[in-house]
C-alpha cells in the first residue's frame, strides 16, 4: 500500500493546476454565462497532451496511467467543471471503448487523431425513452449486407456539437434485449447523421449537450465496434471507467468550492472577527475537507485498480456515488458560508453548486451506483 | 547538421513562498518548494522555440546542484528538452558565482560542440546575475545580457537581439556561438507536456568533479572569493497611498491637504 503520488503523477498535478489556473479559470465564468463551448481551451488541452493521457504512445497517447487522468479531470474541474467533462467524456467514453473493443484497423484509424486531440470524441447511449433502462433502446441498426442502416435518436450527448467521432449504441436484434445491442463508430459528416437540439441546462453550461439524429444513416460494415450483440457490454464497461472521470470531476468541483471558501472565510469579518475564527463554521469546513479527502482516496483506488486490470466496477461506483454526493454537499455549504455573496455571480460558488448537481445524474445516477454496489453485495 | 543549444538553469527555492525569520534574519526554507528559476524558464523556452523551428536543433540543460536538482531537470525534459546534465559533487558545494562558473564552464567544455547558450538573467535566490556573464568570459564567448527579443539568421551564424536597458534598449548583432542571458519579457514559457512527463527514456546525466575535469582548487566553498560579511532584513516599508482626484489640480490639492495634515507644510 502506498498513498504517495509517483513523481510523474505529482508533475501531472503541478502541470494541470498551472494550466487550469492560467488558461481555464479566467474563462470559466464567461463561458458559463454565454453557454459557450471553449474551443480554444480544447486546442490547448490537445497541444499539451491532456486528451489522451492513459493510452500508449504508439497510438499518440501520453503513455500515462488512470490516476494521472483522474488528477487531470480533478484539476480542470477545480476551476471549471465544463472543461473537466470535455476531457472526461472524450477520454473515458470515446477513446477508451475504441481502445478496449476496437480491432487493430479501428484503433489505428481513430485513436491517433483522438488521443492527440486533433479530433474530439463523444458517446451515445441515452435515448428519450431509455436512460437508466438502457435495454429500452429504440435506435436500431439494420444489416443491409454492405452496410448498416441506423435510425433513431440519442439525447444528452456530452461534446455532441463539437465531436468528430462518436461511439453509438443501437439495437441490432430487438428480440434479444440487452444482448441485441451493438456498438458502432459514427463519424461527423456521415450521411443521414445530424446534430439535433442543444440542451439548455442548469449547470456545466459550457459543455455541449446535444441530441444525435440518425435518419437512414449508412454506416460502413467496418465501423461495428466489438461483435454484433456486444454493445451492452461495451457500454457498461465504458461507463465503469467513465465513472472514474465523473467522480474526479465531482472531486474537483468540491475542492474548488472548498478552496475559494477557505480564502473567503479568512477575509470576511462579522461580529468583529473573521468567519474562519468561528468554531461552528470551522467544524463545518473540517467535515467537508474530510469528505473531500475520502472521495479522493476512493477515486484513486478505483483508478489504480483499473490500471492493474482488476475488477474495479464496484470501486468506481462507490467513488462516483460518494464524490458526487460530496460535491453537492460541499458546494451547497460553501454557498451558505458565503452568505448573500455566494448566491451572486460575483463569486464562483453558485456556478460550482449548479455544476455539482449533474455529477449525481450522468454516467449513472446515484441510484444506479447503489444498484451496482448492492448487486455486487447480494449476487448469488 | 545538428545545432546544439545549451541552457544553463538553476533549481531555486520559490521566493514567493519564502519567509524570513525575524529574529535570526535567515531564510526559513522548511516546506518551501524548489522550482525552476523563472528567468531560466525563459531561457529554456527560447531554446525550445528554436527546436520547434528547426528539426536538427537539440536542447541540453546544464545545472549544478545537489542530486535533488533532478526534479528540476525532469521538468525541463517534460517541457521538451532533449538532455539534462547535473554537475553534482561535494567538491563543488558552497561555490560562489566565480567558482560556480568555473564548474559550469568546465562542464560545457566537456559537453563540447555547442552552437548557442541561453541562461536566465539571474536566479531569484542570489540575484547576482553574474554566473551567465562569467561563463561567457571563461569560454571566451561573446555575450549579451538582458535579452528581451531574439532572432536568428537563416544560416544560424548570427543572432539579432534586443537588450533591455533601464531607459531604452540596444539592438545587437552577435555571431554564434554566443551566450545570451534572458529576461521574462522575452517569451512566455510553455507548460510541461503529458508525453514529456511520462517519457520513460529521459536522458539525465550526473557528472561529478572528475567527469568535468575541473581544477579542484577553483571550485567549492574554499575556492570562493566571496565572503558574506553580514546580512540583514530590511524593515518593511509603510503602506503607500494613492492620491485621489481626476485632474492634476485635484491630485495636487489632495497632496497638499495630506501634507498639511501631517504638518509637513
Amino acid at each position: 500500500m502506498n498513498f504517495e503520488l509517483t513523481k510523474e503523477q505529482s508533475f501531472v498535478r503541478q502541470m494541470v493546476r498551472n494550466f487550469a489556473e492560467t488558461e481555464v479559470e479566467p474563462l470559466a465564468a464567461e463561458i458559463d454565462a454565454e453557454h459557450r463551448f471553449p474551443v480554444e481551451t480544447v486546442e490547448k488541452m490537445a497541444k499539451y497532451g491532456l486528451l489522451g493521457i492513459p493510452f500508449p504512445t504508439e497510438l499518440e497517447g501520453a503513455g500515462g496511467d488512470h490516476i494521472s487522468y483522474a488528477i487531470t479531470v480533478e484539476e480542470l474541474s477545480r476551476v471549471c467543471a465544463s472543461t473537466g467533462v470535455i476531457c472526461s467524456a472524450h477520454t473515458s467514453l470515446c477513446c477508451w471503448p475504441i481502445f478496449a473493443w476496437g480491432n487493430k484497423e479501428q484503433k489505428e484509424k481513430y485513436l491517433p487523431d483522438l488521443l492527440s486531440g486533433r479530433k474530439l470524441g463523444a458517446f451515445g447511449l441515452t435515448e428519450p425513452g431509455a436512460g437508466t433502462d438502457a435495454a429500452g433502446q429504440q435506435t436500431k441498426a439494420d444489416d443491409m449486407g454492405d452496410y448498416w442502416l441506423l435510425n433513431g435518436s440519442k439525447v444528452f450527448i456530452t461534446n455532441g456539437g463539437y465531436a468528430d467521432t462518436f461511439v453509438v449504441m443501437a439495437m441490432t436484434d430487438k428480440s434479444k434485449g440487452t444482448r441485441g445491442i451493438s456498438a458502432f463508430i459514427v463519424e461527423k459528416g456521415d450521411e443521414g447523421f445530424s446534430i439535433g437540439k442543444t440542451e439548455d441546462k442548469l449547470g456545466i453550461c459550457a459543455s455541449s449537450t446535444t441530441e444525435l439524429i440518425f435518419v437512414d444513416c449508412k454506416i460502413p460494415k467496418d465501423r461495428l465496434l466489438g461483435k454484433v450483440g456486444d454493445g451492452f457490454k461495451v457500454a457498461m464497461s465504458t461507463l465503469d471507467g467513465g465513472r472514474i472521470g465523473i467522480a474526479s470531476q465531482a472531486l474537483g468541483i468540491a475542492q474548488g468550492a472548498f478552496d475559494v471558501t477557505v480564502e473567503y472565510m479568512q477575509a470576511r469579518k462579522q461580529f468583529g472577527k473573521k468567519l474562519s475564527q468561528m468554531q461552528a463554521l470551522q467544524f463545518g469546513m473540517a467535515d467537508l475537507k474530510t469528505k473531500i479527502e475520502a472521495a479522493r482516496l476512493l477515486i484513486y483506488r478505483a483508478a489504480d485498480m483499473k490500471d492493474k486490470h482488476m475488477d474495479y466496477s464496484e470501486a468506481a461506483a462507490m467513488a462516483k456515488l460518494f464524490a458526487a454526493e460530496t460535491a453537492m454537499e460541499v458546494t451547497t455549504k460553501c454557498v451558505q458560508y458565503h452568505g448573500g455573496y455566494g448566491y451572486t455571480k460575483d463569486y464562483p460558488v453558485e456556478r460550482m453548486m449548479r455544476d455539482a448537481k449533474i455529477t449525481e445524474i450522468y454516467e449513472g445516477t446515484s441510484e444506479v451506483q447503489r444498484m451496482v454496489i448492492a448487486g455486487k453485495t447480494f449476487k448469488k | 547538421m545538428a545545432f546544439k543549444v545549451l541552457v544553463c538553469a538553476k533549481q531555486v527555492p520559490d521566493t514567493n513562498e519564502i519567509k524570513i525569520n525575524p529574529e535570526t534574519g535567515t531564510l526559513i526554507r522548511d516546506g518551501v518548494p524548489s522550482i525552476l528559476n523563472p528567468d531560466d524558464a525563459n531561457a529554456l523556452e527560447e531554446a525550445l522555440k528554436l527546436k520547434d523551428k528547426y528539426e536538427d536543433v537539440t536542447v541540453h540543460v546544464v545545472t549544478m546542484g545537489p542530486p535533488q536538482a533532478e526534479t528540476m531537470i525532469f521538468e525541463c525534459l517534460a517541457m521538451g528538452a532533449d538532455e539534462g546534465i547535473i554537475v553534482s559533487d561535494r567538491a563543488v558545494g558552497g561555490s560562489d558565482t566565480w567558482a560556480t562558473s568555473n564548474a559550469i564552464s568546465a562542464a560545457i567544455k566537456k559537453f563540447g560542440d555547442y552552437d548557442m547558450i541561453f541562461a536566465g538573467r539571474q536566479a531569484i535566490d542570489g540575484d547576482t546575475a553574474q554566473v551567465g556573464p562569467q561563463i561567457a568570459e571563461k569560454l571566451n564567448l561573446p555575450q549579451v545580457t538582458y535579452v528581451e527579443e531574439f532572432d536568428i539568421s537563416e544560416d544560424r551564424k548570427e543572432v539579432t537581439v534586443k537588450r533591455q536597458l533601464e531607459d531604452g534598449y540596444e539592438l545587437i548583432k552577435v555571431a554564434t556561438p554566443c551566450m545570451l542571458t534572458c529576461i521574462k519579457e522575452l517569451n512566455q514559457p510553455r507548460y510541461m507536456n503529458m508525453k514529456g512527463i511520462f517519457n520513460k527514456n529521459k536522458d539525465i546525466k550526473i557528472w561529478n568533479a572528475a567527469d568535468i575535469e575541473v581544477d579542484l582548487a577553483t571550485v567549492g566553498l574554499k575556492a570562493s572569493p566571496t565572503n558574506v560579511y553580514k546580512s540583514f532584513t530590511p524593515k518593511p516599508k509603510g503602506k503607500g497611498m494613492m492620491l485621489a482626484g481626476d485632474t492634476e489640480k485635484e491630485l495636487a490639492q489632495d497632496l497638499l491637504i495630506r501634507l498639511k495634515k501631517k504638518h509637513v507644510i
